[in-house]
């Protein structure tokens, strides 16, 4: 046996972006699978790389073929007739001398090691590589035969498999495997015979740059204005080029009238070009492209990509001089053509209901009128063509209008935070109105059964609750949200699962001190946090997790009593030492705490340790007198409902 | 440099020589050039087609008065149909853009994912925008399902927008500056047009009047499909004037819709009845030319 490498490249027609580092480690995934099904992954190193029309892997040390192998084959018990057992070692093409024992569940059988010879690893790979190309993972497929052939995300035009220096032959719709490769559509040759090793060289010389690292750092190095960093932006161009160069163009000044924000996304989102800043950070009449070629000697990419600039910014300053014709204010009744679901009407009936809700929160009269407005950009030409700008652009026509700054500014960042990394609205009014949205979202699509289920999630309702929490938490607001919430068992429920997966994911606390903190309520996020904070803080003290453990023992001990409590202490029938000694620390202490911050309240129970230990160590609960035995039973159960308000220490998971 | 039509002969040409059935646009209104039976009953079935042809698309709400240097009511596609697709359709598409006089090496190409759909005709397929130095030149479809129904064969469906074709071969920043012909320009050919139908669609088309109309087609072929099954001689029976009125409905929900009279409750109503016809058509088709295909 020899070690060989190994070369696959699936020549597609262009694979979306996206899809592509996905379908890579799917790949890596199937074929790590195929080695150790078929006993050739040992020492075996793979590599994976990309362009838009080819998915690569390549194999270092892969076995010419598999290791020999023996197969146990089981014949009659070791009792049976000698007919029969002759019969197996013929039917095997053995004397009856070569067969063996092997002991079983049902006692001794005869038994035959047939030694199987190991296969080429070529024959293996020209069975399965057909069915494991068709296997990698694609969000969407597509047939470009008939409706019963193939499945890819694109048409495979052509297939490089390489065995050493032979070709693994196989045939995939049509695609005969073999060892020509494709370079760049325009600057490369097509049909290009390639090996292991001169494979990368060869792209290269024929424009197409194999390794994602290699274009990234090529578009980076090629980057010189000051642009803003936009990974999201980088990433796609290294996964639609195969040779990526960037270029730089301009446009006229007069455009920088128009707003940035719609500059910018026309310039992202539209055209993928990265803006330009000068050096007090505002927008620069620049822009840079990545194209997918080399060179631009005679500034023709250059001037093209400038006339659709100049086009697009043409289009927005149609739109927003058209949009000026009709006042947002003026546009509130037409709200009624816009549906926002089926079942919940329209924006109007929606803006109705937030105003509402904007009212029940506790806004002014400006987060009231920001709600009034706030839909009403979505009637804008300029918002039609770019919807990623809703909000934005109503913030912007408000200030235009003479709205006062207040209301523009929580208009314009009602839609915030977009993302758990975002920033909240700036203004008390754009809080109160970003939450009465969310929240008139949440409790409209509960109402109608339209319930996040495992990863789907149309209406991202789990964003909104996240961004609801977060609102309330960084800007400190205690709104009677929850009450709101509660009117829906259901969406209550999914409501504090956000708040626990803002605290624990977001935020980084401990799921247990989360568990134990919400299981005290979690009305209030902004009460939760500091709770949060306060146990943190006393964790690591001696006190703490001994007394929660503490803790969980009264709760199985009143569990398995049944007691519920309601019923008052009597100090005379407490027993002088440990159990009165509880007492009289419980009574101080309980004084102390209502008088103090969560922190230093949790510091002062903790501080109850050493007594309760002691009433564990020296009292008998289950006292044979009743009296006793339920005085005791309620003294416990007051302690542990008088301290558990700002968490549940049963929740805690102790070490002890 | 070449004029408006000279685009037009010259990709007629180079689809012609390349085995495609050069055709006359349909002589009814459509919002593209998918719309026409050329292609939305010819992708149906087993049979391999190829064809070309310009096809006057109308769009009501992209209306501007002729204000706008971009933005049209009425653009010119010219659809290429496919039908299997050739295993090199992307290098013949390549092809046609140098036949007009585009030297792709000098040029930026790149294929941007863009799925396409049409939920009043059940039809999508998967594909891209190609982008030439920015500008989006060309929409390129693999056709998956149509009527609703999966599709023998998988057709490339290939549409340039020729105004903006055009406009990049002239360097031109408005469509209406564009040399249609020697000393005519697109403005001088079409301004009236796109003044006349954005008042029209925006101002003056009786809202009345146009839903008796959508109603009225809507019935006719209503009728029509209810007596396919029915009749006797399958070969004779007009489904392609049946259509017809599908594409006048198509239409006239366009022009109610840029004419803001669709309310949200009625609009997925609308679409629904308008898919309804175009999808019944596609289905009585498919029966029929297979019918026809058996008898010969």
């Amino acid at each position: 046996m020899s070690a060989l490498p190994f070369l696959l490249e699936i020549g597609v027609e262009e694979i979306p972006d996206w899809m592509i580092a996905g379908a890579l480690e799917s790949l890596r995934a199937l074929f790590q699978e195929l080695l150790a099904a078929r006993n050739l992954a040992e020492g075996v190193t793979l590599a994976l790389d990309a362009t838009p029309r080819r998915l690569v892997l390549r194999a270092k040390g892969l076995s010419d073929r598999q290791r020999d192998s023996e197969e146990l084959l089981l014949g009659p018990a070791k009792s049976a007739a000698p007919a029969a057992i002759e019969g197996f070692a013929r039917k095997l093409g053995v004397s009856a001398g070569d067969l063996g024992v092997e002991a079983g569940p049902k006692g001794d059988r005869v038994s035959f090691r047939k030694k199987v010879a190991g296969r080429p690893a070529s024959e293996i790979l020209a069975e399965a590589l057909p069915g494991l190309i068709l296997k990698i993972y694609f969000p969407k497929t597509m047939f470009w035969t008939v409706p019963t052939g193939p499945r890819f995300i694109r048409p495979i035009r052509w297939i490089v498999a390489l065995l050493g220096e032979t070709v693994v032959p196989f045939e995939l719709a049509g695609v005969h495997s073999g060892n020509r490769t494709s370079g760049h559509r325009k600057l490369g040759k097509a049909g290009v015979p390639v090996t292991f090793e001169n494979y990368e060289q060869t792209l290269r010389d024929n424009f197409v740059i194999l390794s994602a690292d290699e274009r990234r750092d090529k578009i980076r190095a090629e980057i010189t204005a000051r642009v803003k960093p936009d990974p999201a932006l980088l990433e796609t161009l290294v996964y639609i080029t195969e040779y990526p160069t960037v270029i730089s163009g301009s446009f006229d000044r007069s455009y920088l009238t128009l707003p940035a924000e719609v500059l910018v996304t026309v310039m992202k989102q539209h055209q993928k070009y990265f803006s330009v800043e000068d050096e007090a950070g505002a927008l620069a009449p620049r822009f840079l492209a990545v194209m997918n070629s080399s060179g631009d000697p005679d500034g023709l990419v250059r001037s093209g990509n400038e006339r659709v600039l100049r086009a697009r910014f043409n289009d927005a300053r149609f739109f927003w001089d058209a949009d000026q014709k009709a006042t947002l204010a003026a546009r509130v009744p037409s709200l009624a053509n816009v549906t926002f679901q089926a079942k919940l009407g329209s924006y109007l009936d929606k803006t109705k209901r937030v105003v509402e809700l904007a009212g029940q929160l506790g806004g002014d009269a400006d987060a009231v009128r920001a709600a009034e407005l706030a839909k009403c950009d979505l009637t804008a030409e300029l918002v039609k063509e770019f919807t990623e700008l809703q909000g934005v652009v109503g913030g912007l026509y408000a200030r235009a209008q003479g709205e006062n700054e207040t209301v523009a500014r929580a208009i314009y960042d009602q839609y915030k935070p977009a993302s758990m990394e975002d920033s909240i609205p700036r203004d008390r009014a754009g809080q109160i109105l970003s939450i009465a949205d969310k929240l008139d979202t949440l409790r409209g699509c509960f109402s109608i059964g339209l319930i996040p289920t495992g990863s789907r999630d149309p209406f991202a309702l789990r964003r909104a609750a996240q961004g609801i929490v977060k609102i309330l938490v960084e800007a400190k607001l205690s709104l009677p949200v929850a009450a709101i919430l509660k009117e829906d068992a259901q969406l209550a429920e999914f409501f504090v699962d956000r708040v626990r997966y803002y605290f624990k994911e977001i935020r980084g606390f401990k799921y247990d001190e989360v568990n134990a903190v919400l299981a005290s309520g979690w009305d209030d996020p902004v009460s939760v946090e500091s709770r949060l904070a306060a146990v943190q803080a006393v964790r690591p003290t001696a006190n703490f997790e001994p007394l929660a453990a503490s803790f969980k023992r009264i709760q199985n001990i009143l569990k398995q009593a049944d007691f519920k409590g309601g019923v008052a202490i009597d100090p005379a029938l407490l027993e002088p030492g440990a159990e009165a000694d509880l007492y009289a620390e419980f009574t101080k202490v309980r004084v102390t705490v209502a008088k103090q911050a969560h922190g230093p309240a949790l510091e002062t129970i903790a501080s109850l340790r050493p007594a309760v230990d002691r009433f564990f160590d020296k009292v008998l609960v289950n006292a044979a007198d009743a009296g006793v035995r339920r005085n005791r039973l309620s003294l416990l159960h007051q302690l542990l409902s008088e301290f558990s308000t700002i968490a549940d220490f049963s929740e805690i998971v102790t070490t002890s | 440099m070449d004029s408006f039509q000279q685009v037009i002969f010259k990709l007629k040409q180079y689809w012609a020589d390349r085995g495609c059935v050069i055709q006359e646009p349909h002589d009814v209104e459509v919002g593209a050039g998918t719309m026409c039976p050329e292609t939305f009953l010819r992708v149906l079935g087993p049979k391999p087609y190829r064809v070309a042809y310009v096809q006057p698309s109308r769009r009501p709400a992209d209306g501007r008065y002729g204000e706008n240097p971009n933005r049209l009511y009425k653009h010119s596609q010219l659809q290429v149909i496919l039908k299997p697709t050739p295993d090199d359709v992307i290098e013949q598409y390549l092809g046609s853009l140098e036949a007009i006089g585009i030297d792709l090496a000098k040029h930026d190409i790149k294929f941007e994912e863009d799925n396409w759909e049409a939920p009043t005709l059940g039809a999508w397929g998967i594909g891209w925008q190609v982008m030439l130095d920015g500008l989006e030149i060309t929409q390129f479809t693999y056709f998956q399902q149509c009527g609703g129904m999966d599709l023998d064969l998988c057709p490339a469906e290939i549409t340039y927008g020729l105004e903006r074709l055009t406009a990049f071969l002239q360097v031109k920043d408005s469509v209406y500056d564009i040399e249609w012909a020697p000393r005519f320009t697109y403005g001088d050919v079409r301004f009236n047009d796109e003044l006349q139908y954005s008042v029209y669609n925006f101002e003056m088309a009786d809202v009345g009047t146009l839903w008796q109309l959508f109603d009225l087609h809507e019935k006719e072929c209503t009728r029509l499909l209810g007596l396919y099954p029915e009749s006797k001689e399958k070969r004779r029976f007009p489904l392609l004037p049946a259509y017809d009125h599908v594409l006048k409905c198509s239409n006239l929900f366009n022009t109610l819709d840029a004419r803001g009279a669709i309310s949200v409750t009625e609009r997925v109503g609308v679409i629904q009845r308008v898919r309804r016809i175009a999808v019944g058509v596609a289905q009585a088709w498919v029966k029929q030319q297979s019918g026809l295909e058996a008898a010969q």
